[in-house]
């Protein structure tokens, strides 16, 4: 690379694959897309589920969730919502930690923990309106 | 470079620490903090999915979680902190667009942003309190 002022290589072919995740846009477009859906489905989560569940009972809580709306409403909001809070936290891991073995590890369990949390949760979604 | 061997070594410039507090500042750390935040928030919402879908007896800590003076506390932090992440992730998009970039539009609408993160909890308390 001392000599890429006379090197043939294009500047483009200099850069690929040198960012900091070793990626191109992708989640930059991801983050916008998910990010467009979710000033959709955020704030009508926040007062739906404040009107309908205002004290936190159980009952009330099943009752807003066993609602077909609700529960493809919520269920969207938990698919996107932690894919892109999943994109949002690999860029700050990326930017802050610089040991490349901590890095590692900080971007496994950010993959892995919002995919099995989104799981869960949409799991639970289903077990109330189709459980025992 | 993550590769270079002497990153350690070399004097780094003095950046957050020697600028004039302004509001564009502000509202960028703010959006990184409010989504880190709002990390914790998403696994609360999971947490209160998967214990509805346990039953009433496991459902019961969470309650008395959110009735608490901390729980209503929390609540309060990621309503403002939802306000603030949805106001200026729309004001991102709109940069996105290359619209609204000059010094005076950007600042504006960073002020906006904070003040809708505000209003919006104290809005949300005014219609369970006095509204429907």
């Amino acid at each position: 690379m001392s000599n890429s002022e006379r090197s043939m290589r294009t500047p483009l072919g200099r850069v690929r694959a040198h960012g900091a995740s070793g990626e191109g846009t992708g989640h930059f477009i991801a983050q916008r897309v998910t990010s467009i859906a979710l000033v959709l489905l955020a704030p009508w989560f926040v007062v739906s589920v404040a009107l309908a569940v205002r004290d936190a009972s159980y009952l009330a809580t099943i009752d807003w969730i066993a609602d077909p709306v609700n529960a493809v409403g919520v269920i969207l909001l938990v698919a996107i919502g932690l894919y892109h809070m999943s994109i949002g936290m690999q860029e700050v891991i990326v930017d802050y930690i610089l040991k490349p073995s901590t890095k590692m590890i900080l971007l496994f369990l950010n993959a892995a923990f919002p995919l099995v949390l989104a799981v869960g949760a949409i799991f639970a979604v289903l077990l109330v309106n189709f459980g025992v | 470079m993550a590769g270079a061997p002497s990153s350690q070594d070399r004097p780094i410039a003095p950046h957050v620490s020697i600028w004039r507090w302004h509001v564009t500042m502000a509202s960028s750390i703010l959006h990184r903090v409010t989504g880190v935040g709002l990390y914790g928030a998403a696994i609360g919402v999971a947490i209160w999915l998967i214990a509805a879908a346990l039953g009433p007896e496991p459902y019961s800590m969470v309650d008395t979680i959110l009735s608490a003076w901390y729980g209503q506390a929390a609540m309060y932090l990621v309503v403002a902190s939802l306000a603030y992440h949805l106001a200026n992730g729309i004001r991102h998009l709109v940069f996105d667009t290359g619209a609204g970039l000059t010094p005076t539009d950007a600042d504006t609408s960073a002020w906006f942003a904070i003040l809708f993160a505000i209003a919006a909890p104290i809005g949300l308390w005014a219609l369970l309190t006095f509204g429907v």
